[in-house]
């Protein structure tokens, strides 16, 4: 009892936090790339290396001495599929490569399906996680009957973990059903959270704190939950038992809002949090360049960096932490979600007395 | 022209990006599956039948303490009866010894007690016939002596006093 208000309480401070990040980003306007670090008055401009650290890239940056180009995938109406390897400044079949962008040079619309840093970035997530859950999988049928070891016995508590503590109890019964979905929920957004957390390749893309990936598993959960949704559930979204015809009118409202502000505010937590504990780490980074001036004092750079360098760590061993807990609730709040959906006539049956 | 810098603008933090937003979910959805299969599934029942067996042993080990103190408890039983038993025929033997040594002492009771009276009987007898024969003995050497005095001549006095004292001593000397 005293967890899950615990859990409740966490939830809301963290909604509560989502939303306020999310609401700055919507005033300060962060929306373009600009090329100049410096500003006019001279003084460092740190807007832009946040920026490009933060958006997804058509090439993999190592400490900005060396660019690993990725393969470009074109699709569109008039010149099909284009296919070739980025560099800036490149010209193939009417696009352009300009200033970390494609664009085509007749402004038409085109599907960009390239692996992107990003998306590379899920690849490598994806086959570490399934060369890592393969393996310990043949672990447990070689050690057969054995106590666990290596990394079976890193993998088995976060798996019991989540079996126990998050699927089993808040989705029920019918847990199994829905156990590899929560399970790869938890375990790509931590694999992709802690990947992101490494400075240099092949981390450091800010792939959790991408809207459009973020949108993705938003969307799937939001069908994984309506899809499960009993007659019970639907009834308690359209025509809530045990209150008055003009109340149920209006709950029904509400509830169908409910419906998307659910999914929607999954999608902005974990964008918002990894989107901000990269913003943070970077400033941190760079107070160097503010106080140094973009390199003209030596002296000042000393100073941002014993100020920038503690504070940085500190946000980064808060940032591990971030990455177990926001890949915990989303896997959670799916499953709590699920486990609402599921719900039958038993238990929190309202009645007019 | 526009429409070019409009795309160059185009990144947004809140902006998703439909090509980014398609590989996600391709790669998502792929990821369950696999790992669901390949991964999850195998753990989850590997982990369940760790987790039966482990029950079955703890019941089968509560089970069998259950069985050891229920056979603890048949054996205490089955111990106190053999003893029961045991004191039964000890006592019993008891009472047997008891009764045959009783009749044996009354059996050798009686029979020393009929040897006894045999033999009083056996020495009655003997002394009876030994008085018999004292009688007869005596009888004849009263006849005997009888006889010699009778035949001496008994003439003199002296010659009287002499003999009898001879024959006396004869007697005696018997």
């Amino acid at each position: 009892m005293k967890f899950t208000s615990y859990i409740r309480l966490m939830i809301a401070a963290l909604m509560l936090v989502s939303a306020t990040a999310a609401m700055a980003q919507g005033e300060t306007k962060l929306e373009k790339i600009e090329t100049t670090a410096e500003r006019e008055d001279g003084n460092y401009d740190p807007k832009p290396a946040i920026m490009e650290h933060i958006a997804d890239s058509h090439e993999f940056d190592i400490l900005e001495m060396a660019q690993i180009p990725l393969p470009c995938i074109l699709i569109s109406k008039e010149s099909g599929v284009t296919t070739f390897l980025y560099a800036e400044g490149k010209e193939v079949n009417g696009y352009k490569c300009e200033e970390g962008k494609i664009v085509k040079e007749d402004g038409a619309f085109f599907l960009d399906m390239s692996i992107t840093k990003n998306v590379f970035t899920m690849l490598l997530a994806a086959i570490i996680l399934i060369v890592i859950f393969t393996s310990v999988a043949g672990a447990y049928k070689k050690n057969h009957g054995k106590a666990p070891k290596g990394l079976q016995a890193l993998v088995e508590p976060l798996f019991v973990f989540i079996r126990d503590d998050v699927a089993k109890p808040n989705i029920g019964p019918k847990y199994e059903a829905y156990l590899p979905y929560i399970m790869t929920i938890f375990f790509f957004i931590l694999m992709l959270n802690l990947l992101g957390l490494l400075p240099i390749f092949p981390g450091g893309a800010n792939v959790t704190g991408n809207i459009a990936f973020t949108m993705v598993l938003a969307i799937v959960a939001f069908l994984a939950i309506n899809v499960s949704g009993t007659k019970h559930y639907w009834g308690h979204i359209f025509w809530m038992p045990g209150v008055a015809v003009p109340m149920k009118l209006f709950l029904a409202i509400i509830e169908v809002i409910g419906l998307f502000t659910k999914p929607i505010a999954l999608m902005v937590r974990l964008f918002a949090n990894m989107t901000a504990g990269h913003i943070i780490v970077l400033s941190l980074i760079s107070l160097i360049f503010v106080f140094g001036k973009a390199g003209e004092s030596m002296a000042g750079s000393g100073v941002g960096a014993a100020i920038a360098v503690p504070f940085a760590l500190f946000i980064s061993t808060i940032e591990v932490l971030v990455a177990f807990i926001q890949a915990f609730i989303f896997a959670m709040l799916t499953a709590t979600f699920i486990g609402l959906a599921l719900e039958d006539h038993s238990e929190g049956h309202h009645t007019v007395d | 022209m526009n429409t070019v810098l409009l795309a160059a603008d185009a990144f947004s933090l809140v902006k998703p990006d439909p090509g980014m937003a398609i590989w996600a979910l391709i790669i998502f959805v792929l990821l369950i599956l696999i790992l669901g299969k390949f991964g999850f599934k195998p753990i989850a029942n590997s982990l369940k039948e760790r987790e039966n067996s482990i029950a079955d042993s703890l019941a089968q080990a509560e089970r069998a303490r259950a069985e050891m103190a229920s056979l603890t408890a048949k054996n205490e039983d089955l111990l106190n009866q053999a003893r029961e038993e045991r004191n039964k025929i000890l006592a019993e033997a008891r009472d047997a010894a008891e009764k045959i040594k009783a009749e044996i002492l009354d059996k050798a009771q009686a029979e020393s007690a009929k040897k006894l009276s045999d033999a009083m009987r056996e020495i009655d007898t003997q002394k009876k016939a030994a008085i018999v024969e004292i009688k007869n003995t005596v009888g004849q050497m009263a006849l005997q002596i009888a006889e010699k005095v009778v035949r001496k001549d008994l003439a003199s006095d002296s010659a009287q006093k002499e003999l009898v004292e001879k024959l006396v001593k004869e007697t005696n000397a018997n």
